[in-house]
């Protein structure tokens, strides 16, 4: 018991003394920037990952700088690394506490805690980056990328020596998957002889193992590698090796400037400002978007010199085609790994098939199952 | 010449037990204090902030024991063991174990009432991560196997198996192929106090920790774990079943785990997914070594722990960068364990000669 009381009092001191070293100075500090900002319209951000991986989370931050540089009175804030489980709705409730009139959030497993705390806070305006479920106040947003995946896989289709091609992917889920069969749609068209191979890194942000998943590939005699990972790991493999790379999320020529042939990137910035300009001036309706290569929100990064001119212009002539929506990736005919027939000639799968395939392309190598 | 020696204390002092922790945490404070200073960032405010983050509204107070709830839990859990001197590393996988059996009965048997349903998916809990402390708990009292190693090991096997029914069999199908299971029905979730987030795990969290604190006090049992944890031999001179004793602290310290991640799911996420714990398993094992092992000391840790942890998170949004929170996080520990090395042991220097 004598113990006891000890570590009580020992327990006592500690937060006393938190509170007094904590607590001396700063406040009025505190009060001071909150008038601040009440001023300015504020846009919260909430990050899977950091700035720093210079992939996902690196793209969305890029479009919060183009939304600060855009509009003058927009004010923003940013919380990273923030785990989807718990913490989520914490994090996402701080923002609106502060004060923000705009809350967005880059991973899907935010969803839950977003509908949440929209419910407590109907005036303000959440958007969630590929996101399920909307609501009054909330939006889902996304891009198209796989349009860009498929021009990315006419430059490796054109590109790869011995037709043997690597994906290192993140998780079987139908986002991924639709990616990786938009590349091998592409890279069939220029080249049918050609397939992909598929590994699973199981995991979105992890430098270590997506290496590893690309080293994989590399031994199993891959020439030309593509990703669906965060960061730029799977670049900087193909560099060591020699051989050629296809990047996802941002350009990544800088990390790999041999390897690198371009990539599939997105551009948050000009949905974000279209978003927030509705939401100052009340123009602002809950969406479920899903724009495409005609708004800008993905693209394909710039293609390296090693590419031939002539793939190029074939390349630029399928982006155009799908710019004015005369063609689109997934149109018949459409086989599977098996050889049936899934998609019949001239005709074109659905978004909600799009959203939620789970069966690879004919020339995948791979199981679309973790 | 002269050199440092370290010695252990003899005798315990009221002045060392609270003059160092209050030393290292100045200490911790100022340190960090000044690495903010030289990085751009107003020391005041930001310690402000975090206070303000973790106490500075009956929010930012709720916030905080949800984040502790867990760690309450999983502290007491692998304290047991480690009482024992059984280092159970594995609270997180038998955090995840505890929450896939009690997801299971929640998304088996959801028309059930709450009365039943919650009952049952405490016990699924526990059994859960009782199951995944026997293993190790066997191997070690049966066979000498390095329990170490052992519970880290299965902590991989436990989060892979969730991840695989997240994307696999149990991925609701309305969910578009992400991976989470469906929302469990209303009877599945634990209930909280008023609006707030803070859930009866909190009682649960307390219940056990008065438990501990009897049964390793006044019972037959408590004295056994405290003997073997001295000496194996000379518990089992005694005539102790040290073999039988390891199995079973292990397994109610996987149980006690488990429950954790049942809380979890039932009071936080309300289904299963990847990442219902962000590590809760291993800062456990900091909550309790720095509670010294005392279930009401751990309640208190894991509470300012958790403070610590939403407090610090917050001061993102004063521009600091979430690699800073983790430096100024890591640093207050780093002279808070510090500062537990000298309580127990005293530096004094001597002339070489005299050695």
């Amino acid at each position: 018991m004598k113990k006891f009381k000890k570590f009580g009092i020992l327990l006592l001191v500690i937060m006393f003394a938190v509170t007094m070293v904590v607590g001396c100075g700063g406040q009025k500090a505190a009060d001071d920037s909150d008038k601040q900002t009440a001023e300015k319209f504020k846009v919260g951000f909430i990050y899977i990952g950091t700035p720093g991986d210079a992939g996902w989370t690196f793209a969305h931050d890029q479009g919060r700088k183009y939304l600060e540089e855009q509009i003058p009175e927009v004010e923003t804030v940013a919380l990273e690394s923030v785990p989807e489980g718990a913490d989520s709705e914490r994090s996402i409730e701080q923002l609106a506490q502060e004060g923000c009139n705009v809350i967005i959030a880059n991973s899907f497993g935010y969803g839950d805690a977003m509908l949440e705390v929209a419910k407590k806070y109907p005036d303000i305006v959440f958007l969630h980056c590929s996101g399920l479920s909307t609501a009054d106040n909330v939006s889902t947003f996304f891009g198209r990328i796989y349009q860009a995946r498929y021009l990315s896989g006419m430059v490796a289709g054109a590109m790869t020596k011995n037709n043997n091609i690597g994906y290192a992917a993140a998780y079987p889920i139908p986002e991924v998957i639709r990616g990786i069969n938009a590349f091998t749609l592409g890279v069939q068209a220029v080249n049918p002889d050609a397939t992909v191979k598929v590994v699973w890194s199981n995991t979105w942000v992890d430098p270590t193992l997506e290496k590893q998943a690309a080293q994989s590939l590399i031994n199993a005699g891959c020439d030309v590698l593509a990703q669906h990972a965060d960061t730029p790991a799977v670049q900087q493999a193909a560099e060591e090796a020699g051989i050629y790379s296809v990047g996802y999320n941002s350009d990544m020529r800088s990390f790999a400037p041999n390897a690198n042939l371009t990539g599939p990137v997105w551009n948050w910035g000009p949905y974000y400002v279209r978003a927030i300009k509705g939401a100052m001036d009340g123009t602002w309706k809950s969406e479920s978007y899903w724009g495409g290569l005609e708004d800008g929100i993905v693209d394909l990064a710039p293609i390296s010199d090693k590419v031939p001119a002539d793939i190029v212009a074939k390349v630029e002539a399928k982006k155009n085609e799908m710019i004015a929506k005369t063609w689109d990736v997934f149109t018949g005919p459409i086989y599977d790994q098996d050889g049936t027939l899934k998609v019949q000639e001239g005709q074109q799968m659905t978004d909600d098939e799009k959203l939620s395939l789970d069966w690879f392309v004919k020339g995948v190598e791979g199981s679309p199952k973790s | 010449m002269i050199k440092a020696k370290m010695i252990k204390r003899q005798h315990e002092s009221l002045l060392v037990d609270i003059g160092v922790p209050i030393f290292s945490i100045l200490l911790a404070f100022i340190v960090s204090g000044l690495f903010l200073y030289f990085s751009g960032y107003d020391p005041g405010e930001t310690f402000s902030r975090m206070l303000k983050g973790a106490f500075g509204s009956s929010y930012a107070v709720s916030e905080t024991i949800v984040k502790a709830i867990p760690l309450m839990l999983a502290g007491l859990a692998v304290s047991l063991a480690f009482r024992m001197k059984l280092w159970n590393i594995g609270a997180e996988g038998q955090l995840y174990m505890g929450a896939f059996a009690a997801s299971w009965v929640a998304l088996s048997f959801g028309d059930l009432s709450s009365w039943v349903l919650l009952p049952l998916m405490f016990l699924a809990g526990f059994i859960g991560g009782a199951v995944w402390g026997f293993i190790p708990g066997a191997l070690r009292g049966y066979w000498q196997v390095n329990e170490t190693i052992t519970t880290l090991m299965l902590n991989y096997i436990a989060i892979s198996w969730v991840s695989y029914l997240v994307f696999g069999p149990w991925k609701d199908p309305a969910s578009k192929g992400f991976p989470l299971t469906p929302r469990f029905t209303l009877s599945g979730y634990l209930p909280s106090f008023g609006d707030s987030r803070v859930h009866m795990g909190l009682l649960v969290a307390v219940v056990i920790a008065v438990l501990f604190y009897l049964v390793l006090r006044y019972s037959r049992w408590g004295y056994e774990i405290k003997v073997i944890g001295e000496s194996q031999n000379a518990a089992r001179y005694a005539g102790m079943n040290v073999a039988r004793n390891m199995v079973l602290v292990m397994l109610i310290s996987g149980g006690i785990a488990g429950i954790t991640g049942m809380i979890e799911v039932s009071g936080i996420t309300h289904r299963l997914q990847q990442d219902i714990s962000p590590g809760y398993g291993f800062t456990a094992v900091i909550v309790a070594w720095l509670a010294r092992l005392h279930p009401f000391s751990i309640i208190v840790v894991a509470f300012l722990f958790g403070a610590l942890l939403v407090g610090g998170f917050g001061i993102q949004t004063f521009g600091i960068p979430y690699s800073i929170v983790l430096m100024l996080e890591g640093s207050i520990l780093f002279f808070l364990l510090a500062g537990e090395f000298l309580r127990r042991y005293k530096i004094i220097l001597v002339r070489k000669e005299e050695q």
